[in-house]
């Protein structure tokens, strides 16, 4: 069986170590921070300008000046700062935060990520990750194994436009985890889903990679 | 004595919106956006516009409201996810648009304020954002020359100013707005509470006076939320 978009989010959790800073992007990577191990200092960053985020509000509570960079309504927590998106990001590039954990559209047996544009088709922009994957001292790609058309989006090279060249450490995926060997490195099947076979990920990965299961 | 203070948005917009002008406007999403003065600049109606903000708002609301307008040639962001009529018009080639990521964004208007032409960040190397623009090696890295940025024009939202235009902001409503304080040739500023001079606390103040030219005081609001999320008290142990 496949994991669950909330086993994979808990399958990414298992990567933060107790003290990280860490930036959640939309989608699926939102879901780890309900998946993290109980007593673990971990701070989340969201790159508008907060440091330190709490869980959504109570009803009634919500505060139309405290969102996440999804624009959701968050809360604060003890050790919250606020910022602007300048010093955001100075925080980013600087090579301050430990983790970036992203969705994507492609990713390539290189590391390059894809997840801001398909030509003609979807404008919407790569808003912080950019420079998330250019600035973060490990990134982990969170996405399906395949495209809803079944094509891969583990890929030979990326068809759609880059975020980013090389940048890669993990992919975590419904069907199995991916580490690279380095930044632009080999990439390596570390882990399959339970009941995935060997075949099924070689069947829907267009990317080479070497098999390095436990 | 200095009279930053003008009674309403369209007052202290008159006379210093033109067609074609640079405006950029603060805000992420809906959140920190100087609601007053995007409805005095579709109110007072210039066209050609090229707007710099990190979202176009969303159909009906915040900048959206000068998209549908037909008051904006060029965006420059980072994200418009959220605006369909913006997707539409740019893939009808009606609308211009240069995306920039988001830091970058940040950084080339905190650039432009201070008087820096430019910067080398790793941020888009190797991709489309990178081409035409001068490539580096620092330490074996490679860095993109990004330029600075100013507007003839900063409309930005502040929550609390004195009337010198000392300004603090309230939680991630702060954003961009800083930033484009300083890159505006005129900067006007929105603001949910005027007090005296001396009433706020020099310690605390985000944005000095000397960037902000004038003040209004932000007039029914609707501050509305993009996404409402919310989790439920019984669910709490």
């Amino acid at each position: 069986m496949a994991w669950t978009r909330e086993q994979m989010a808990a399958r990414a959790a298992q990567q933060i170590r107790d003290g990280f800073y860490v930036n959640l992007g939309i989608g699926i990577p939102t879901l780890v921070a309900n998946a993290l191990p109980p007593g673990m200092t971990v701070s989340f960053q969201s790159e508008n300008g907060m440091l330190g985020i709490g869980p959504f509000p109570y009803e009634g509570e919500e505060d139309p000046d405290l969102i996440n960079a999804g624009k959701q309504t968050v809360t604060e927590v003890p050790d919250t700062s606020y910022f602007s998106s300048a010093d955001s990001f100075a925080m980013i590039r600087g090579g301050h935060m430990d983790l970036s954990i992203l969705g994507s559209m492609q990713v390539s047996e290189e590391g390059d990520i894809a997840n801001w544009m398909v030509p003609g088709k979807m404008v919407k922009g790569m808003g912080g990750a950019m420079d998330l994957v250019a600035g973060a001292k490990e990134v982990i790609v969170l996405m399906e194994h395949v495209e809803k058309s079944g094509a891969p989006k583990l890929v030979t090279r990326c068809t759609l436009p880059l975020t980013g060249t090389h940048v890669t450490d993990f992919v975590i995926t419904d069907l199995a985890v991916f580490e690279f060997t380095k930044r632009g490195g080999t990439l390596v099947l570390k882990e399959l889903a339970p009941g995935v076979t060997l075949d099924e990920v070689k069947a829907k990965t267009e990317a080479k990679f070497e098999v390095g299961l436990a | 004595m200095r009279h930053k203070v003008y009674p309403d948005a369209k007052s202290a917009l008159e006379g210093i919106v033109s067609d074609g002008m640079t405006i950029m406007a603060g805000g992420f999403g809906l959140c920190g956006i100087a609601e007053n003065l995007i409805a005095a600049i579709r109110d007072l109606g210039p066209k050609h516009l090229t707007v710099v903000s990190n979202n176009c708002g969303v159909d009906d609301f915040g900048l959206g409201i000068l998209l549908a307008n037909g008051q904006i040639k060029k965006m420059i962001s980072s994200y418009v996810g959220e605006n369909k009529l913006f997707e539409q018009l740019y893939l009808a080639g009606d609308l211009e648009l240069e995306f920039n990521p988001q830091g970058t964004l940040a950084e080339r208007i905190r650039a432009g304020g201070a008087g820096i032409a430019g910067f080398y960040t790793k941020t888009g190397y190797g991709t489309i954002i990178a081409e035409g623009k001068p490539t580096r090696e620092f330490n074996g890295q490679h860095y993109v020359l990004e330029t600075g940025l100013v507007a003839d024009l900063s409309i930005i939202k502040a929550w609390k100013a004195d009337k010198e235009g000392n300004l603090i902001y309230r939680k991630t409503a702060r954003n961009f707005n800083p930033m484009m304080a300083t890159a505006g040739k005129i900067t006007v500023v929105e603001v949910e509470e005027l007090v005296e001079v001396g009433e706020l606390d020099p310690e605390n103040i985000h944005t000095p006076g000397i960037y902000v030219d004038r003040i209004v005081v932000e007039v029914g609001a609707e501050k509305r939320i993009e996404k409402v999320t919310t989790r439920k008290r019984e669910e709490v142990k």
